[in-house]
């Protein structure tokens, strides 16, 4: 494979709603965008933004009011394409009647496999994503993932593959997403939780109001910027220092947020009053702020998020 | 093909584990409490009650089936979004409807030969004999066997395009209309204008036509039924089928999953 995982060209979906249908509400706006194989990419934005839709158009769940869409370098009518790709719903539900290995085998069943390959896959799955230990509530997504990627597959699309996990089963996933990436896979998922993106993605594509409002890798978005820097340090007795009044105490510890270019004389100074430095890390933009920006930017331009009305 | 195999064999395997087939728990005791009723009755009826009795029973437990699960068939799988994960494998949705379909009439079918069997068992039981010209009942076993997958299939249809509540209802009503579709055929001609009559025979015709599968009749007499009409029987149900799951498909294959 040398072209890009997925084409994506003017994806539209429109929803009609009201008496005779009339009205529209716009749930993504031509979407234009790539995915390069080998790649991990991010699908990020606020809930309703429109990634959900544009993964189910993708999977043919739903149809396209306009554009089209090619993965692998086959159209996406093509069912044939459906081998080589994994999918992981965004609230993945299985069958109550079957145990979890009935279930991974029930879908390895549609891969060609023979008896003897399936039971080892699907022995190989349970225990590569932890379904032996897992709790029942995260149950579900674990066997979504099996499934997933049971079949080896080239490309996999995850849709908010970590929400509803615990910080455990968020590392899990997000070592299943590394591994893919190693074993040469591309990955497409989608998030609203942007530490997830900028920790695993190789490029991200942000999504607000059902239009693609940037695609990069992280970092190199505007609003995704260091928004200044945080110094931990422990600090016993007293001292005067003037940037003491700027920090927030927790006992013998303080936490001081100061501008990038001042970081090192803020570290000086701190040094000077006899504090013991813990940890010095970036400030980025909180995902509500992250977000709220583009939108407000959104709606200053005098376009609503929701497009309604013929 | 194969793909539609699958999916019918898990449908076999949810009716089984879902218990539908505690039905024939009901069916053998109202079959052993007949059985011991009609030793009340004067002998020379023994059959004709057994028979009716038996194959009502057979009906009506297989149109309940093939009724409420065949509406659930499709629409519980949209609703759980358990179609989600099936539609991103390599099967295209007309291979889930089929093997859907499919695997419910497996169902019925062991169902069904269960049933009959029960039935054979206590005819033996009542007559301590079963004869050659018995073998009618197996063949309205067969007739109610074609009967009920249509209904799936007309199930299956409405449930791609409507609520779970109005394709019973359609299905139902289907149902109760196909019963009578001789009548429709039977109205005088004079009593209508001609359009009205032209629309009145297309409608018959195009309406399924229920009333065909019954030899309840005959088999509690113990009469044969033709081979021809047998023939014209399995060939009816496989065309309309055929043309139902189509239209089925054709809805189904355009649905945006919610």
């Amino acid at each position: 494979m040398t072209g890009p995982a997925i084409e994506i060209e003017n994806l539209t979906k429109k929803y009609p709603f009201g008496f005779l249908n009339l009205k529209n509400r716009m749930s993504l706006e031509g979407l234009n965008m790539q995915v390069e194989t080998g790649e991990v990419f991010g699908f990020i934005g606020p809930n309703g933004a429109g990634k959900s839709t544009a993964i189910k158009l993708l999977m043919r769940l739903i149809f396209p009011t306009a554009g089209s869409a090619r993965i692998l370098g086959k159209p996406i009518s093509d069912v044939e394409m459906h081998r080589d790709i994994g999918y992981l719903p965004e609230q993945p539900y299985f069958y109550d009647y079957l145990t979890a290995a009935e279930v991974l085998d029930y879908f390895a069943r549609f891969h060609d496999l023979t008896a003897a390959d399936r039971k080892e896959r699907v022995e190989r799955m349970l225990k590569k994503v932890g379904l032996e230990t897992a709790r029942k509530i995260q149950l579900r997504k674990y066997v979504g993932l099996a499934q997933a990627i049971l079949h080896d597959p080239k490309l996999v699309i995850l849709d908010e593959p970590m929400s509803g996990l615990d910080p455990v089963g968020r590392r899990e996933v997000r070592d299943i997403i590394l591994e893919l990436k190693r074993d040469g896979k591309t990955v497409m998922f989608s998030t609203h939780i942007l530490s997830d993106a900028e920790m695993l993605c190789d490029r991200v594509g942000v999504i607000v109001g059902g239009k693609l409002r940037g695609v990069g890798a992280p970092g190199t978005l505007v609003d995704m910027k260091t928004q200044g820097m945080e110094i931990l340090f422990e600090l016993t007795g007293t001292s005067n220092a003037p940037l003491l009044s700027k920090a927030t105490r927790t006992g013998d510890r303080y936490r001081l947020q100061v501008a990038e270019e001042e970081l090192y004389a803020a570290i000086e100074q701190l040094r000077g009053a006899g504090a013991r430095i813990l940890s010095v890390s970036q400030v980025k933009a909180t995902l509500e702020e992250f977000f709220m920006n583009l939108v407000e930017a959104d709606r200053a331009q005098g376009a609503a998020v929701e497009v309604s009305g013929q | 093909m194969r793909r539609a195999g699958v999916v019918a064999l898990n449908t076999f395997r949810e009716a089984v584990r879902d218990r539908v087939l505690y039905n024939l728990v009901f069916f053998a005791l109202l079959m052993i409490a007949a059985s011991v009723a009609v030793g009340q009755i004067s002998i020379g009826i023994e059959q004709t009650v057994i028979v009716s009795l038996g194959l009502s029973a057979i009906s009506v437990i297989g149109l309940l089936i093939s009724v409420f699960i065949g509406v659930a068939l499709v629409s519980k799988e949209m609703d759980k979004r358990t179609l989600y994960t099936l539609l991103a494998k390599p099967v295209r949705r007309w291979e889930f409807l089929l093997g859907k379909f499919a695997g419910l009439v497996l169902t019925l079918a062991v169902n069904t030969a269960a049933m009959a069997l029960g039935l054979l068992l206590v005819m033996i039981y009542v007559k301590h004999t079963l004869e050659r010209s018995d073998a009618v009942v197996l063949v309205a076993v067969y007739f109610i066997l074609l009967k009920l997958a249509l209904i799936v299939a007309l199930a299956l249809m409405f449930s791609c395009f409507t609520t779970p509540l109005l394709a019973i209802l359609f299905t139902v009503g289907l149902y109760i209309v196909g019963l009578y579709v001789q009548e429709l055929r039977n109205v005088p001609v004079n009593v209508m204008s001609p359009a009205m009559a032209a629309f009145t025979k297309w409608l018959s015709y195009l309406l399924p036509n229920f009333e065909n599968f019954n030899v309840m009749a005959m088999a509690a007499h113990g009469k044969a039924v033709p081979g021809a009409f047998i023939l014209q029987n399995t060939l009816y149900t496989v065309v309309y089928c055929a043309i139902v799951l189509t239209a089925a498909a054709a809805v189904f294959s355009r649905r945006n999953l919610k």
